[in-house]
């Protein structure tokens, strides 16, 4: 191994920013810890041992006891830790592998698709339209469910781009909800935003907020059965912005309600087999939310709806 | 006739961009890898230079980074718009490449194939 290796194996910092976890999780540091805990425990074994114990043979011999007993089980779990962090840093890699992979394909096959329904190279029949919007349709779900999965991996591997700017929430939000009043109007469904006078800025970025309110909007519409309302509160609380998003959906069943963030979780509420999603959606919502020092949370109650809230910094 | 090269490695989309671009009135040459594509940027004596070249990142021999690098270093070929069209969108790749010059960075899972075309018209000046 060279120089140049071992001192990047010292870096505790660099190798815990590798696995993307925070220092406290990281089994670098956690070795170190330990290291710093085994000196402690050596220390107080001599000096209980040497009040206790005339022999300082015996004593200095209880003593490396001891050290080389915790030393074998601190590297034994640590070095377990890290096989299970680096286990899951390489799946993370994996699935950002496989999904750069699938993204040409799919975008080529959405660009044939487009290219066939324009009828660029010659008429096409109703029914071939049809089959073409099926072929369409679902391309689209492949595509977003990469996506999706793309940015799970950059979540757990912490290379999700940040790039922050001054933006207007109130803004975003008028233009997500005007983005979704197709589909909106398609589910029968009313998007009503309320919204508090003179809102400051706020320093975020607009990628990552976008995700986290197109994720709550969309979902907000989806679970709403036949005919309803979204509405959308937008306010200050404290040092925060805080955002509420309520709709009279099917609500999520109480037993489910503790799984809701978790990675590829689907309610099994009267919409599962009618609704389309990956289950990644909140997962990534709260990543995103609770990256900034906030939080995210709802309440539910099923068969009346859903309130999700959100709050972010000012500053 | 205006000439397109597009450096991208599967065949497929090729052949996609070549059928589009030939119907609006394009030439296109291909290139399959980047090593390819610097040649087909600047031909020897005779051959006529493209107008504008489509380039992917992802590429075989040479990487899209470098191929983009000495095209916009070699005095012969750095007035050539630039488009990336490419499935990568991290924050860093997009400032790397309009660092290095690039006309337009194009995500392929944002875009039409429409708009990527009316994209190609408007680096072309059209």
């Amino acid at each position: 191994m060279k120089l140049k290796e071992i001192l990047a194996q010292l870096n505790i910092f660099a190798q815990c920013k590798k696995y993307g976890l925070p220092l406290w999780q990281c089994p670098n540091f956690l070795f170190l810890l330990m290291g710093l805990i085994i000196i402690g425990s050596t220390l107080g074994v001599y000096l209980i041992g040497s009040r206790y114990v005339q022999d300082p043979q015996v004593v200095a011999l209880i003593t490396l006891l001891v050290t080389a007993i915790l030393f074998i089980i601190a590297f034994i779990v640590t070095r377990s830790f890290e096989r299970l962090v680096e286990a899951n840093r390489m799946k993370s890699e994996f699935i950002s592998v496989v999904s750069h992979q699938l993204r040409s394909p799919l975008s080529n096959l959405r660009w044939v698709i487009e290219l066939l329904m324009s009828g660029r190279f010659g008429k096409i029949e109703e029914k071939q339209t049809e089959y073409f919007k099926i072929l369409k349709e679902n391309n689209a779900r492949m595509e977003e469910l990469v996506s999706d999965l793309l940015t799970v991996s950059r979540i757990e591997t912490a290379t999700l781009p940040l790039k922050k700017k001054e933006i207007s929430l109130e803004e975003l939000i008028k233009e997500l909800i005007s983005e979704f009043e197709p589909f909106a109007k398609a589910s029968n469904v009313e998007i009503e935003l309320k919204s508090e006078p003179n809102l400051p800025k706020i320093f975020a970025d607009p990628f990552q907020i976008r995700l986290v309110i197109e994720n709550l909007l969309d979902n907000a519409i989806r679970y709403i059965k036949d005919k309803g309302k979204v509405e959308i509160k937008l306010g200050k609380r404290g040092e925060s912005l805080y955002f509420e998003i309520k709709d009279n959906g099917v609500g999520i069943p109480k037993e489910d309600q503790k799984y809701i963030f978790q990675k590829f979780f689907r309610s099994e509420n009267i919409m599962r087999y009618q609704t389309q999603g990956s289950g990644l959606g909140l997962f990534i919502a709260k990543a995103i939310v609770e990256k900034s020092g906030e939080k995210i949370g709802f309440e539910s109650e099923e068969g009346k709806g859903s309130t999700f809230w959100f709050a972010l910094p000012l500053k | 006739m205006k000439k397109i090269l597009f450096i991208e490695d599967e065949s497929a989309l090729q052949k996609t961009f070549g059928d589009i671009l030939r119907q609006e009135g394009y030439e296109m040459i291909s290139a399959l890898d980047g090593e390819i594509g610097l040649r087909l940027a600047n031909p020897p004596a005779g051959g006529g230079k493209p107008d504008l070249i489509l380039l992917d990142l992802i590429l075989p021999k040479i990487h899209g980074f470098e191929v983009l690098k000495r095209l916009k270093t070699d005095k012969e070929t750095k007035d050539i718009p630039v488009i990336v069209l490419t499935s990568l969108e991290g924050i860093g790749d997009v400032d790397k490449v309009l660092g290095l010059g690039a006309t337009t960075y194009l995500v392929k899972a944002q875009y039409g194939l429409e708009e990527v075309v009316e994209k190609i018209k408007k680096a072309l000046g059209e």
